[in-house]
């Protein structure tokens, strides 16, 4: 830890950061613009995510870290380690004894509680970003509250498939305000972002954006009245602790098309399988 | 030389620690946290002393209302964070008693491109506690009680949103938040 500041960036951006994160707070959904540094990992790798855990982090936090679900992927543990190096933190693998939790695309399968902290890593914080490339037309667009290009891609997506192909990254209204990108999760997470007890952290470090659910905050999935949300999974369960309730990755195991389906939440499928293992 | 003393000990633990409370406080408005770790000059709370440090700097302009615009505070401000000082209608950040804050409706409330470029009044209470007030919104399960200073100003405040200022209420050594979000009525 010698060498560095608590949790890598210096005070005066650690300050700017959480000017930031209570802004963002405040007016939920609404994306804060915020003096985004270089950090020692490329663009695209979570530099969003990584400066709103370093902002957020105490010397008694307990960090987890996760990429698509897992804990030990390459994403996750770097990171991880990078704060066990800078900020000397504790870190687990389990959900529950997590006080801050780092995420790329998944919300844990266990329910947040209250005292923890969830920070998503987001590419492209802009929802209207690939309808409208300009930046000063979306913020014209959401200052006007004008998301009918919103539902003109989703209705788009009916006529064309028949059903909203829009599987992950769907978008949301938060509060019945802002439309907001909840970042690449599966459209299968977006239930748990609605009424969650965790505080809800969003991180772009590339674009420059910060954005926040307080807890227990309306968040709606845009949709029909003849075409409602339906988050979706594929239709088969776990195939190493027969889960049939969780998000599943599908593993293609050999050169004829052999499938095998298991659960994305590494640690909610380890935790699955232990007391199994100890009945055996 | 009470201007040098009554900062952090260990300014990136601290400010750590009193950001989390304020963080906190902030997504689960009306809810009371203790804080520590500043020592400022009278008449600044403990709880003023440790939003002033962890939050404000160079960057942000800085209102003082009343009987905080005073040689001792403005010299320990200067020292430990060196925020500039400024007027109501272009500081970031205003600390006083509710009373010396008036009219509030001179604060910055954003822009409606950019609700963000709005104010944080920092209001010192002389004791924070769960009644008089009726607050709902996000951030708060059912509903939360707090005792507000008054009623109109902050329904006015919540009526414009997303424009509108940010409130830390400070007493002693315990802060509460009630941002612009939030939903009041007197009890």
């Amino acid at each position: 830890m010698s060498g560095y500041n608590f949790a890598y960036l210096d005070e005066q951006t650690k300050r700017m950061l959480r000017r930031a994160l209570l802004k963002a707070l405040a007016i939920p959904g609404y994306q804060v613009p915020f003096a985004s540094r270089e950090m020692p990992m490329p663009y695209g790798w979570g530099t969003g995510g990584v400066q709103v855990t370093a902002a957020c982090l105490t010397p008694q936090d307990r960090l987890k870290v996760i990429d698509q679900g897992a804990d030990d992927t390459t994403n996750a543990v770097s990171i991880r380690r990078f704060f066990e190096r800078t900020a000397g933190v504790a870190t687990t693998t389990s959900t529950a004894e997590a006080t801050v939790i780092q995420t790329r695309h998944r919300i844990p399968e266990q329910p947040l509680q209250e005292g923890q902290i969830l920070v998503y890593q987001v590419p492209i914080p802009e929802p209207l970003r690939f309808l409208e490339p300009r930046e000063t037309e979306t913020r014209r667009m959401h200052e006007l509250e004008d998301y009918g290009l919103m539902h003109v891609k989703l209705y788009e997506d009916i006529a064309r498939h028949g059903e909203i192909a829009t599987a992950y990254a769907y978008p949301v209204k938060v509060g019945g305000r802002y439309v907001m990108d909840p970042s690449p999760i599966p459209k299968f997470d977006n239930p748990k972002l609605n009424g969650n007890p965790a505080i809800q952290l969003f991180g772009a470090g590339r674009e420059c954006r910060i954005y926040a659910l307080p807890p227990y905050t309306e968040v709606v999935p845009l949709d029909f009245e003849d075409h409602p949300f339906r988050p979706g999974r594929a239709d088969h369960s776990c195939a190493l602790c027969g889960a049939q309730e969780s998000y599943l990755d599908e593993l293609i195991t050999d050169d004829r098309g052999t499938r095998l389906y298991c659960c994305s939440d590494t640690d909610f499928c380890a935790s699955r399988q232990a007391p199994s293992a100890t009945e055996a | 030389m009470t201007r040098l003393t009554g900062g952090f000990i260990d300014p990136a633990t601290e400010a750590a620690t009193g950001f989390r409370a304020v963080l906190e406080a902030m997504a689960r408005p009306g809810r009371i946290f203790d804080v520590t770790g500043a020592a400022p000059p009278a008449p600044l709370s403990v709880a003023a002393g440790v939003v002033l440090l962890t939050l404000c700097d160079h960057e942000t302009p800085l209102f003082l209302a009343g009987r905080y615009d005073c040689a001792e505070v403005r010299a320990w401000i200067a020292f430990h964070c060196g925020a500039p000082f400024a007027a109501p209608e272009a500081a970031a950040f205003a600390l006083g008693d509710w009373q010396d804050l008036q009219p509030v409706s001179r604060f910055r409330a954003g822009e409606p491109a950019y609700p963000d470029r709005s104010a944080t009044l920092l209001v010192e209470r002389s004791a924070l506690a769960a009644q008089g007030h009726r607050l709902s919104g996000p951030g708060i399960r059912d509903h939360a009680l707090l005792n507000l200073p008054e009623t109109a100003a902050f329904q006015v405040n919540h009526a414009r949103f997303p424009l509108g200022f940010d409130v830390i209420f400070t007493a002693g050594a315990q802060l509460a938040a009630l941002p612009r979000s939030t939903r009041t009525e007197a009890l």
